[in-house]
């Protein structure tokens, strides 16, 4: 046999980062959850326009769309935080760079998810 | 050695009945059925390939847009002036430029991300199905992306 691998780590599967199928994984998860969630945004967004302030704070703080915005806004900072590394991953040359555009890109979205589930929230609690 | 065989290797055998006898080599005879070294820098765009990278552009444009949805759900958080401001600026002429831009950007994305769905169950991928498939991704993003916004001026 050509293969050094102990049947064990063949098994597990996860290769010689430890992640496996995991980020790609994810990716999908985010993806299939991004389109019903999407779907929801785009129809709220059309919707939405025109509205004054306090009917977007209305609506906006109403439980069903509150909570489906902070699905959204969950799933699509996933999926954008994943697909983003790639990115940086694949065009990124100089390590030291590569590393900084990596932690920026965590920042970003985390900042981006904070700020937005923030947002919603205020609106549904009253502010 | 290899390197410059496949460097030379690109020109084809026609080129040997041009009457350029002094750039016949020894080796023209192997020229002729040898596979061409694919170039990586100067290459046929093919439509295929626009699709992707599009897919990849059009994802990270979604990626810097979350900001303005951040800025629009901050500013109807703070103040009705804030949200005046903010909505205003987006629903100007520059503003539904960018809107309509990132409403494409969404749906080009999201049908591209079928597509990968379709071919991770390993449909589409024969130059066949890959090539319609990139043709509908296209045509059905421009196609959305007009019917949500007829849809959004209609209801207005």
């Amino acid at each position: 046999m050509a293969d050094m691998r102990t049947p064990l780590s063949r098994v597990r599967g996860l290769g010689s980062a430890k992640e496996g199928t995991d980020h790609f994984w994810r990716q999908r998860v985010t993806a299939v959850a991004n389109v019903p969630l999407l779907i929801f945004f785009v129809v709220m967004v059309i919707g939405l326009q025109g509205a004054t302030h306090s009917e977007f704070v209305a609506i906006m703080g109403s439980p069903i769309v509150a909570i489906l915005m902070l699905l959204v806004i969950l799933s699509a900072t996933i999926h954008m935080r994943l697909g983003m590394q790639i990115v940086i991953e694949d065009y990124i040359r100089i390590e030291g760079l590569k590393i900084l555009c990596l932690l920026g890109n965590t920042f970003f979205t985390i900042v981006i998810a904070a700020a937005s589930i923030f947002a919603v929230l205020k609106m549904s609690f009253g502010g | 050695m290899t390197m410059l065989r496949w460097a030379i290797g690109g020109r084809r055998a026609h080129e040997k009945s041009s009457g350029l006898k002094t750039r016949a080599m020894a080796n023209t005879d192997l020229r002729s059925n040898r596979p061409l070294s694919p170039h990586l820098q100067v290459y046929r765009p093919l439509f295929t390939m626009m699709m992707s990278i599009l897919h990849r552009i059009t994802g990270v444009a979604l990626y810097g847009g979350t900001v303005l949805v951040v800025i629009w759900l901050l500013a109807a958080a703070s103040s009705p002036e804030a949200f005046d401001w903010v909505t205003d600026i987006y629903g100007s002429i520059l503003g539904r430029l960018v809107l309509f831009g990132f409403t494409w950007s969404l749906m080009h994305h999201m049908l591209g991300g079928l597509r990968h769905f379709i071919w991770d169950f390993g449909y589409g991928l024969d130059a066949r199905g890959r090539n319609w498939l990139a043709r509908a991704t296209l045509a059905g993003s421009l196609s959305l992306t007009l019917i949500l916004w007829i849809i959004g001026y209609a209801v207005r």
